[in-house]
């Protein structure tokens, strides 16, 4: 495990390139690089400024609210939130066990979700760079681009969100930010006229799941040697794990692996989840950095979400994307793949079983049952994990005897890979910038490095290729040398 | 005409002595919007959504006797800005985010900001510090989204014979208080059962451990609005 590029020996001696911000949904990033008078690259770190203040203000609020209220941290995937504060609330009311109703429509909707992101980062936020290149013309990289010169991957792409976004408006009630998840189970079933309306387009959609995942296998496999290298380190893997080692994105226990595929731990029921992994503090960023206790804070951070799912699991208990998947660790001759570009490839997996899973719910009875509910005895404290569309993601509360909530701890899966898209930056940085004058093309290289991640710091401005950024070029004392800047109208310029 | 007739906005609308023009305006299948106003307590007038212009001069409705031969204006453009201003004016007063309470779908204060077409606050949000009780062991109480309606004041008097809610301090420190030594509610008698429990127009009076258990789509107002409840109530 390397710290290397974190921290300069002599940071005052050096030249500052700050991209600002590195545009995304739940505030504001930046990446900020250091230069010598060569433009070697000494110093890189991406910095999120992770909004933390919801785990202050539910304080006090009863624990009922919550899995509405803290969906709201999120417009890309406020189901996981949603789900995953209602598994914490399934503890507190002492549902040990949800119906199967109740159970199985949780994870339609959760599947729904994960259709609807993998199909949104893939299609309209990363398809962009994939298709034209990463130093293409800055106005065709976008969605409108996309839309012209590839219509029907365009289309497929719109319509497998708006699909998934059907799934979650039947289940919880509204496209984003809807009410389905209550503490001990749902608060309606999917009728079979509901079921319809879903059955008649899923075929389209696993065969177009099927479709994108061969896509990105191909932007992947044309050009092996570049794209496995970009970005390139290895770390540890981090992700929920079903009990017979199959994929599963809404329960299980968490296994941990190192970057050769060795196990850390495995099958560890999450509710103790803090005598493994702990958080810690770096001066220089307002988000913390997990890491596996065992491991300590240098060789035990970890790398969360699709790549490490697919890396992580035995298998993947659905035919066409098990097919897939094996294809997939083929390439990596026996050891786990940490290209930063194949997150892209595992993405368009995960979506293709999404999907699979999603029809196979369809057309189970169980999900038009009317047993919604379960509760048992009251428990002051609960931890609910699931794997969200960029990784694990935790919650856990404690509450009072009057239902009041006194403490509350997120870890999102955005901070599970805070320190592994630090190094995806830096390497980028190594292997693009050093040595050379900064251009917006390079800029962008950092930014793909970064999507391959988290579509929130892509973010929709992005999609329609109006992501303002700036980069200037300081010397020692601080005066601008070089200043590279795109508007929020997508015009770049140059200042000095 | 006879005597015991007013009109409102130029419909003759009949009227029982004693009734106030709300009351008869409701019979008459006449809406005119209102919070604080409940057909089975005592009018109380504060909420002033109800205020129409009668002979020239304004009014609450809900508190003013009918007369033989008043001319009412309820629905008009100027009255009803009137009332989407004070609706605005409730919501920033109080601390109301819809996106997550419970009572969303089946508040009357949300309701009639859809009903009057209020698309914002408008006036600057005031972000009073209010208090939550949830020492009941099966009552909330959360004065962040009281509207100083007093139903609540009004049921426990009147229907439950408990007087556990009373109204303390003035102007913008006016608040809803609790009839008990600590001041807590779970420390009175209070009973879920009670109609004061149950009579709350917004979220600040709830059933614990029951938010969202009705569906989007399934809510009082997810398909009506609250003048079609409103009407239905009276029967009409």
């Amino acid at each position: 495990m390397t710290f290397e590029l974190e921290t300069a020996k002599e940071p005052e001696k050096l030249k500052r390139v700050v991209i600002e911000p590195v545009s995304r949904v739940e505030g504001h990033g930046k990446v900020t690089i250091l230069l010598d008078d060569e433009d070697r690259v000494h110093q890189v770190r991406l910095h999120i400024v992770e909004f933390r203040g919801f785990e202050r203000f539910i304080q006090g609020r009863p624990y009922w609210e919550v899995p509405v209220m803290v969906q709201r941290l999120c417009g890309i995937c406020p189901v996981s939130h949603h789900l995953v504060a209602a598994k914490a609330m399934d503890v507190i009311v002492g549902a040990k066990q949800l119906t199967p109703t109740a159970e199985k429509l949780r994870r339609l909707m959760h599947y729904g979700q994960m259709l609807q992101s993998h199909a949104l980062h893939f299609f309209h936020l990363a398809s962009p760079d994939l298709l034209f290149g990463f130093d293409s013309d800055i106005a065709k990289r976008n969605i409108v681009a996309v839309v012209e010169a590839y219509p029907e991957i365009a289309k497929q792409g719109v319509l497998l969100r708006k699909f998934g976004q059907e799934v979650i408006r039947l289940t919880a009630g509204k496209r984003v930010h809807g009410t389905g998840a209550i503490p001990g189970g749902m608060n309606k079933n999917l009728s079979r006229e509901e079921r319809e309306i879903l059955l008649k387009d899923i075929y389209h959609m696993v065969a177009w799941s099927r479709d994108a995942v061969h896509l990105a296998k191909k932007l992947y496999t044309d050009d092996m040697e570049r794209n496995t290298q970009f970005g390139y380190f290895r770390s540890n893997m981090l992700g929920l794990i079903r009990a017979d080692g199959a994929l599963d994105l809404y329960h299980g226990g968490l296994r941990a692996r190192t970057e050769t595929g060795e196990t850390i731990f495995d099958h560890v029921d999450y509710s103790h989840y803090s005598d493994y992994i702990n958080e810690e503090v770096k001066s220089w960023s307002y988000m913390k950095f997990p890491f596996i206790i065992s491991k300590g804070t240098q060789d035990g951070w970890y790398k969360v979400g699709p790549l490490a799912r697919i890396n992580n699991c035995d298998f993947i208990d659905t035919p066409l994307a098990e097919t897939e998947r094996r294809d997939f660790v083929a390439y990596g001759h026996g050891f786990p793949i940490h290209s930063p570009l194949a997150y892209h490839w595992a993405r368009m997996i995960e979506m293709l079983h999404a999907a699979e899973t999603i029809k196979d719910l369809l057309h189970d009875d169980d999900v038009s049952g009317n047993d919604l509910m379960v509760k048992g005895e009251k428990a002051l404290e609960g931890v609910g994990v699931l794997e969200a569309p960029r990784g694990t993601l935790f919650h856990h509360y404690r509450i009072d005897e009057n239902d009041q909530v006194t403490m509350a701890n997120l870890i999102v899966s955005t901070t599970s890979n805070n320190h592994a898209m630090n190094e995806a930056v830096r390497q980028v940085a190594k292997q693009y910038l050093d040595g050379h004058t900064v251009t917006e093309p390079l800029l962008n290289h950092i930014e793909v490095a970064i999507r391959a991640f988290d579509p929130c710091l892509s973010c929709a401005t992005h999609a329609v290729g109006k992501m303002p950024l700036m980069v200037e070029i300081l010397d020692a004392e601080g005066r601008a040398l070089d200043r590279v800047y795109k508007d929020g109208a997508g015009e770049v310029g140059c200042a000095v | 005409m006879s005597d015991n007739t007013i009109t409102i906005d130029g419909q003759a609308v009949p009227f029982a002595p004693g009734q106030t023009i709300m009351e008869a305006a409701m019979a008459a299948g006449v809406y005119i919007p209102h919070l604080c106003h409940n057909p089975e307590f005592t009018p109380h007038g504060s909420c002033k959504l109800c205020t129409v212009t009668v002979n020239g001069r304004n009014a609450a409705s809900c508190t003013m006797p009918a007369a033989p031969g008043m001319v009412v204006q309820n629905d008009t453009e100027e009255l009803n800005a009137n009332r989407r201003a004070l609706t605005q004016m409730l919501f920033v007063e109080g601390n109301h985010v819809c996106p997550f309470c419970e009572k969303s779908g089946n508040c009357q204060l949300q309701a009639m900001g859809y009903f009057l077409g209020m698309m914002d606050p408008h006036y600057d949000q005031f972000y009073p510090p209010r208090d939550v009780d949830a020492s009941h062991p099966d009552i909330l109480l959360d004065l962040n989204r009281c509207i100083l309606c007093e139903l609540c004041v009004r049921a426990s008097r009147d229907v439950d014979g408990k007087n556990v809610f009373g109204v303390t301090g003035r102007g913008p420190h006016t608040r809803i208080t609790v009839n008990s030594a600590s001041g807590r509610l779970g420390d009175t008698d209070m009973a879920v059962t009670d109609r004061a429990a149950d009579v709350c127009p917004v979220g600040a009076i709830l059933k614990k451990r029951h938010g969202f258990e009705v569906p989007i789509g399934q809510r009082t107002y997810d398909h009506k609005t609250i003048k079609d409840v409103h009407m239905e109530e009276a029967g009409k």
